[in-house]
């Protein structure tokens, strides 16, 4: 291990989550750089979150502009467009991130992530990207793991008062602890292609009912080619039309995917600020797992629903056929 | 986002929080991203270094300023538009009576002490508010709903207990760092540097107790022909070499257990050629943060274990530095976990005792969470519990009682779910708080006098800030500032009074009526007369009906180490107020939950066991990951508890 030791600066700034998870994990942390891709309000609470516990860099990418859209769940955009004057919302966010943390170097990506050839994540630790279509979502998985180092990726989705997390840590090593014994222990993650492409049919019962409902409007917006959270309640009719029709290829009961849940997600894809901040929170927790290599990292799919309050884990990649 | 109706519901609401802390930070973020418009916040604390890290509204700049007012002041940058009221007040200031908490539909708690949280729980049952609380330590959080008369309230269970310890391990027999620590902290700091004439268990070590209190005296006072030099030498001496010779010489005492070696400096500085202390004195400012043992020795890492050598070297020049460089403040310097002096000092001398008694010695950084009782915090399960708050005073709002409830936040996933909901419990038909059961009091009715039962009845057990007594229609005691100096007199002379000879005397079979204007609280004590009681009683006074804070050793006396204290002795030795900055979570109720026989929402039995088995392993990962708070209260309340549950079921 890096013998190189904590400034008194660093040491009395993170003093209290020092004594959480110790001096080492905050070296790694402080040796990392995340990539995050769409500055949702999801995305604020979680890039709040890890320059708080002082990662050394972090990339932003979103050239959209700015929008009283995009302010509604993101406190990092300061709601006069006037001082905004052509910027992306990278960038706005950029500045007010800057200032949480002076010790953690927050910069500017420009350009379309999807574009970008696979060497162009080298660099990066961690990439998470939000609101990204099912296709950009697959592709970059698919980057992350061609490279020769481990890239940790996570893709994260809020609409109304749910959230998703996708986690792929590839081939993952930690020091797991049970009871008084810590041993390294490895664990195995499936691709997103791969973990979507489980029949439905041989996962359980109790699978959260999210899972398939986020399932179904990721492919209607795929077909329709909108953007993800782009629907609207117009949307309805067809969305209703698929679940039938994907149910049935799928030889599973309708009943598996409420319609009242897709009408919830399909007429409010606006995030919840509250949900924002717990997606957000969980997200940040997880990303801080994987780059101090403690604690035990979630598999491979979180959900929260505000509706029931329950923050559920559901390990898909367990059905993955290898 | 919120529906319409949802909206309009929380545009109209006027929300109170308590605490503009790690959660209060969080909080308020995401009540002015959700809609919330009109919001007022108190909190008495100004923001500090280490709270950077995880309250994302301060900057270093802020450092020293009012938390209410700042977090105002940066939430307003995003949401300019809303109304946000800050109050730099304590929430238990009489201003913020029953009439202020009527005018909230709902408050939420982002507190870090249970004094704060009981006296909140009183005025919203007071005021018919409901009352979001929630707490988080590390990953571990909860959140949960209290509604007068619906739900339980914040009473209605008992919470832990500081974690407190028998002088006697402390003066005579310390078996763990922490005994060392609160040792060093509250006796021999205390000793040096606090106020003399406070009674300390320093010496209490030797059969002859009249012959030493003499001894005592000289032995702390610096001689008119001492240097500090020679003074360091002579009281490191006494107190790690002659008073373990002492110790020692009661043979009864170490039959079972290990003797612990005397050490004097000769021992220690003969091996290494050092005999002058310190390097060079180096310019230190008048502040207290630049004067440091550590620097002027040379030594840089917090994390470091220190040799017995380096602690006898930074003991040494930290007693010097208090008398050169902090002259004025000694005789009323307080242990404070952010004074590098302090802590030095207390982390060398805490260590050559447990080299002494051969307990493993301890960074400084170690040393400063357990003197300082620090509470670990992280960014992330704040925000996670500030996000569940908001989607319950949502529900509060609306009124949608059926989908109330309580959420924890756990480490390791149970049934699943890292975030798991529980419908909220009836209220406890026999809590004192918010229901109407009489509580009785045994006491001995012709030694105690009312002092006592003001002090150890009805401030420490009942939580009351401004009580007023009252027998019949008899006041017998009163706090106010409205009072005129004759009745000032009369209820000073009640207080030495035994309880028998009062005005109107408190026999067996008297009610006596306990009441807190500002809580809005009424208790009726009904007294019965006890001649005898037992050593384990040491109030000599027993509440029958209250639920006792679960204590985790039993003992005549107890030295807790700066928490809030038990007994008498704790009261004295307590040096400085813990948890001044950081959350707590009672996390044994989650215990203290599974283990009564109500039902847990979508639970069965053996998920009960794996919550039992879940709370164990937070407790033994949580207890790996930070050796050094094994004995902190949250923790060790973990390890309890399970058993008590067990032993219910
Ligand atoms: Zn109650």
């Amino acid at each position: 291990m890096d013998e190189e030791e904590l400034t008194a600066q660093e040491t009395a700034l993170y003093d209290r989550q020092i004594r959480v998870w110790g001096v080492d994990a905050q070296r790694r942390l402080s040796k990392s750089h995340v990539l995050v891709s769409g500055m949702s309000g999801t995305i604020a609470e979680f890039c709040k979150n890890i320059v708080l516990a002082g990662v050394g860099r972090l990339t932003l990418m979103d050239d959209r502009v700015f929008s009283e859209q995009s302010l509604l769940a993101n406190f990092l955009i300061p709601p006069d467009a006037s001082e905004h004057c052509g910027r992306s919302l990278a960038e706005i966010c950029c500045d007010s991130l800057k200032e949480f943390n002076l010790m953690v170097r927050v910069s500017v990506e420009k350009g379309d992530l999807s574009s970008f050839d696979a060497e162009f994540f080298d660099k990066f630790d961690v990439v998470v990207i939000a609101g990204c279509s099912l296709t950009i979502k697959k592709a970059i998985n698919e980057k992350c793991r061609k490279r020769p180092k481990r890239i940790a990726f996570y893709a994260v989705d809020c609409r109304d008062s749910c959230g998703e997390i996708f986690v792929d840590l590839q081939s993952y090593t930690y020091l797991k602890q049970k009871g008084e014994d810590t041993f390294e222990h490895n664990m195995q993650y499936p691709s997103l292609v791969d973990s979507i492409a489980v029949p439905w049919r041989s996962l359980p019962r109790k699978a959260t009912k999210l899972y398939f409902a986020m399932r179904v409007i990721e492919r209607f917006e795929v077909a329709q080619s909108l953007r993800p959270g782009e629907t609207s309640a117009a949307d309805i009719p067809s969305v209703l039309e698929l679940k039938k029709e994907l149910c049935k290829v799928q030889s599973v009961n309708e009943s598996h995917i409420p319609d009242r849940l897709l009408e919830r997600l399909l007429t409010h894809p606006r995030e919840h600020p509250a949900v924002c901040a717990i997606i957000g929170g969980i997200l940040g927790q997880e990303v801080i797992k994987a780059i101090s290599c403690k604690g035990d990292p979630l598999k491979n799919f979180f959900y929260f629903d505000a509706a029931d309050g329950k923050g559920i884990i559901e390990a898909i990649a367990d059905y993955v056929s290898s | 986002m919120a529906s319409g109706k949802e909206l309009e519901v929380i545009k109209g609401s006027k929300v109170l929080m308590v605490g503009a802390g790690g959660i209060g930070c969080e909080l308020l973020k995401t009540l002015a991203l959700s809609g919330f418009e009109d919001i007022h916040i108190i909190d008495m604390d100004t923001i500090e270094v280490s709270n950077l890290n995880r309250q994302f509204l301060f900057r270093q700049s802020h450092v020293g300023q009012s938390k209410a007012r700042v977090a105002r002041e940066a939430v307003l940058k995003f949401r300019p538009h809303i109304n946000i009221t800050a109050y730099h007040a304590n929430v238990k200031d009489p201003d913020f009576n029953v009439d202020f908490f009527k005018q909230f539909n709902v408050v939420l708690n982002g507190l870090d002490n249970l004094d704060a949280r009981r006296h909140v729980n009183r005025l919203c049952l007071a005021a018919d508010v409901p009352l979001v609380e929630s707490g988080t330590t590390g990953f571990l959080g909860q959140v949960t709903v209290h509604i007068k008369g619906k739900t339980e309230c914040y009473e209605c269970q008992p919470k832990p207990a500081p974690k407190t310890y028998p002088v006697c391990t402390i003066t005579s027999t310390p078996s763990k760092f922490v005994h060392c620590i609160v040792w060093a902290k509250d006796l021999l700091f205390a000793k040096l540097f606090g106020d003399r004439n406070q009674d300390n268990d320093l010496n209490v070590l030797s059969t002859d107790a009249n012959d030493l209190s003499k001894q005592t005296e000289d032995v702390f006072e610096r001689r008119s022909d001492e240097d500090l030099d020679q003074y360091g030498r002579r009281i490191y001496d006494h107190v790690f070499g002659y008073n373990i010779e002492m110790a020692l010489a009661n043979e009864e005492t170490w039959k079972n257990r290990n003797r612990p070696k005397p050490i004097y400096i000769e021992d220690v500085f003969s091996q290494k050629q050092a005999k002058q202390n310190g390097i060079a004195d180096q310019n230190c400012g008048s502040e207290n943060s630049g004067i440091s043992a550590m620097s002027s020795l040379g030594l840089k890492n917090p994390q470091d274990v220190w040799s017995l050598f380096e602690n006898t070297r930074v003991f040494l020049e930290a007693l010097k530095l208090f008398f050169e460089k902090r002259e004025k403040e000694v005789g009323s310097v307080t242990f404070d976990k952010d004074d590098q002096l302090a802590v030095e000092f207390v982390t060398a001398a805490a260590n050559i005792r447990a080299a002494s008694f051969g307990i493993p010695l301890h960074s400084l950084f170690e040393s400063k969470g357990i003197a300082g009782n620090i509470v670990h915090a992280v960014a992330t399960t704040n925000a996670i519990i500030a996000g569940l708050i908001v989607i319950e005073a949502i529900k509060v709002l609306q009124n949608d009682a059926d989908n109330y409830r309580m959420t924890y936040c756990v480490e390791h996933p149970l049934k699943k779910m890292l975030l798991m909901p529980v419908e909220p419990f009836e209220p406890n038909k026999s809590c004192y708080v918010c229901s109407e059961t009489p509580l009785s009091l045994e006491v001995n009715t012709n030694h105690s006098k009312l002092r006592d039962f003001v002090e150890k009845v009805v401030k420490k057990k009942l939580g009351m800030n401004c009580p007023l007594i009252m027998v019949g229609s008899t006041l017998l005691y009163e706090v106010g500032d409205d009072l005129d100096e004759a009745m000032v007199a009369n209820y000073e002379a009640n207080l030495e009074k035994v309880l028998a000879e009062l005005p109107v005397p408190v026999a067996s079979g008297t009610m006596v009526s306990v009441e807190d204007l500002q809580q809005e609280l009424t208790c009726t004590i009904n007294i019965k007369h006890r001649e005898e009681f037992d050593e384990d009683e040491p109030d000599e006074m027993v509440l029958v009906g209250w639920s006792q804070p679960v204590a985790t050793e039993k003992e005549d006396k107890s030295v807790s180490n700066g928490g809030e204290g038990t007994s008498d002795a704790a009261g004295k030795l307590k040096t400085n107020d813990n948890l001044d900055e950081t959350e707590i979570v009672p996390t044994s109720e989650i215990v203290s939950v599974v283990g009564s026989k109500r039902k847990l929402s979508e639970l069965s039995n053996t998920d009960v066991k794996e919550v039992i088995s879940t709370v164990s392993s937070v407790h033994s990962s949580a207890h790996q990951m930070e050796e050094i708070n094994d004995d902190e209260d949250d923790v060790v309340m973990l390890d309890e508890n399970p058993e008590q549950a067990k032993k219910k079921r």
